[in-house]
């Protein structure tokens, strides 16, 4: 019935390669966030802005990032930008695709965290004498984020699964790169990826782990 | 000196100020009484600048609020405001609360700030509550929380916004015991109130608003011991 067999020894001796591979998927995931972080903070401003190019520059973003597939937001990157004269390598375009990914869906849900906060709060704040950016920056922004927090550990996890899509834009150092390379090597699909997808879950599920150790530290209120 | 002449405010074609005219003295304490929707708490919202006016003129220590190029952020430092939803910042320690104006707006040093703080938390007494986040206080400790961060700022006005409207009947008392404390140091006060009795007590002068307007001004015996005009004893006679 079943006529292959498994050959598990040649996949276990490339688990160092495939850890580093990992290694790489967690570093583009954490600097996608960090980046897409910053831009949704003030994509969800630009949302909120009375200013009509502000506001349909962030809407056009969001709405691209969230209703187009995240592997065409990588394609853009990497070969639409290449046919305009700007190459970025595999690794800066994957990355640059998913931060646009993240920025646009973060964009949203921190736009809901701020409609949140009672506009009361921004008063009292402003009563105190702080500047509207002051009040924005020491007041509504770390409340923000402990509203956003959960949402912004799955766009996390997300974003690590997104990382395999660098494959298709020629990164090899990733995990899946990494995997790809074995797999093409050898033929020992099923026990390459099988250990790949392992690997996966469990980065999975530290990040989630991590993200509740972060919050129980964080926020004490 | 605090100084209203002829204010008007609209909310669209909601008339709320029809032209209220006050003058508020060094040391004095005046308290606002009226029925809901009277205009009190707008005009507390005018005189620190969160709202706008569209008429008239309030002057601040002699400075245009509402003028072009009046820096409302440093007017706002003379003028201490506490709302009737205390709004306590909730990821702040009490401590924090009333630190942060003074470090980020006066640009005290972190050692300065604190001082400040525990002196004017301790001073409503909340001086054993300093390391505690506000979700864990009481809506009157909240509330003192809120008039120690107001203070925090040595303001030269305290405006009080129904300070204790939203609290539960056996938390009013704290409230009403640190205004007084305020009122007998000498502190410069507008209060907006229902509490008559309070208001009596504590108050040099007492005005009565109705519809955007102010119907009686005097001393609290005459205003509210010996009303003139049948809205305030028609008000009166309904609260008390």
């Amino acid at each position: 019935m079943l006529n292959y067999t498994f050959h598990w020894r040649p996949a276990f001796n490339a688990l160092p390669d495939m850890l580093w591979g990992a290694l790489v998927s967690l570093q583009i995931a954490v600097l996608s966030m960090v980046i897409g972080v910053v831009l949704a903070v003030f994509l969800a401003l630009g949302r909120q802005s009375n200013n009509k190019f502000l506001y349909g520059f962030s809407t056009g973003w969001v709405e691209l990032a969230r209703n187009t597939p995240a592997l065409f937001q990588i394609y853009m990157t990497y070969f639409g930008l290449g046919s305009f004269g700007i190459h970025l390598d595999s690794y800066v375009a994957l990355l640059a695709g998913i931060a646009f990914n993240n920025a646009g869906y973060l964009a949203e849900t921190f736009r809901g965290g701020l409609r949140a906060i009672p506009h009361t709060q921004t008063r009292a704040a402003r009563s105190l004498g702080m500047t509207a950016p002051q009040a924005f920056r020491l007041i509504v922004l770390p409340q923000m984020f402990r509203i956003v927090f959960y949402p912004m550990t799955n766009q996390m996890v997300w974003a690590l699964l997104m990382t395999s899509l660098g494959v298709t834009v020629g990164l090899n150092t990733d995990l899946t790169g990494v995997t790809q390379d074995l797999n093409v090597r050898t033929f020992r699909t099923f026990e390459f990826f099988a250990i790949a997808a392992v690997i996966y879950y469990l980065l999975a599920k530290l990040i989630t782990l991590s993200s509740r150790l972060f919050a129980w530290r964080l926020f004490r209120y | 000196m605090i100084e209203l002449k002829d204010v008007q405010k609209n909310f669209g074609s909601l008339e709320v100020l029809k032209g209220v005219s006050l003058m508020v003295q060094k040391g004095e304490v005046l308290s606002v009484i009226g029925g809901s929707g009277s205009g009190k708490s707008t005009m507390l919202m005018c005189i620190n600048g969160l709202e706008p006016i569209q008429g008239g003129q309030i002057l601040v220590n002699g400075t245009d609020v509402h003028a072009r190029g009046t820096d409302l952020n440093k007017l706002r430092q003379r003028i201490g405001i506490v709302f009737q939803q205390w709004n306590a910042f909730p990821h702040l320690t009490v401590l924090e609360n009333v630190m942060l104006a003074p470090r980020k707006v006066l640009g005290k040093s972190k050692r300065e700030a604190e001082e400040i703080a525990v002196k004017q938390l301790t001073h409503v007494g909340l001086g054993e509550k300093l390391k505690v986040y506000p979700s864990k206080l009481s809506g009157g400790q909240q509330q003192r929380m809120a008039i120690a961060r107001a203070l925090a700022m040595s303001p030269d006005y305290m405006l009080f916004d129904e300070v204790t409207s939203a609290l539960d009947p056996q938390l009013v008392g704290e409230v009403l015991d640190t205004l007084k404390m305020l009122s007998e140091e000498g502190m410069t006060m507008i209060l907006v109130t229902h509490e008559i009795r309070f208001a009596r007590d504590v108050s040099d002068r007492v005005a009565f608003f109705h519809q955007g307007l102010i119907h009686e001004i005097g001393k609290p015996e005459q205003v509210i011991g010996n009303p003139q005009k049948p809205e305030t004893i028609e008000f009166l006679k309904s609260v008390l």
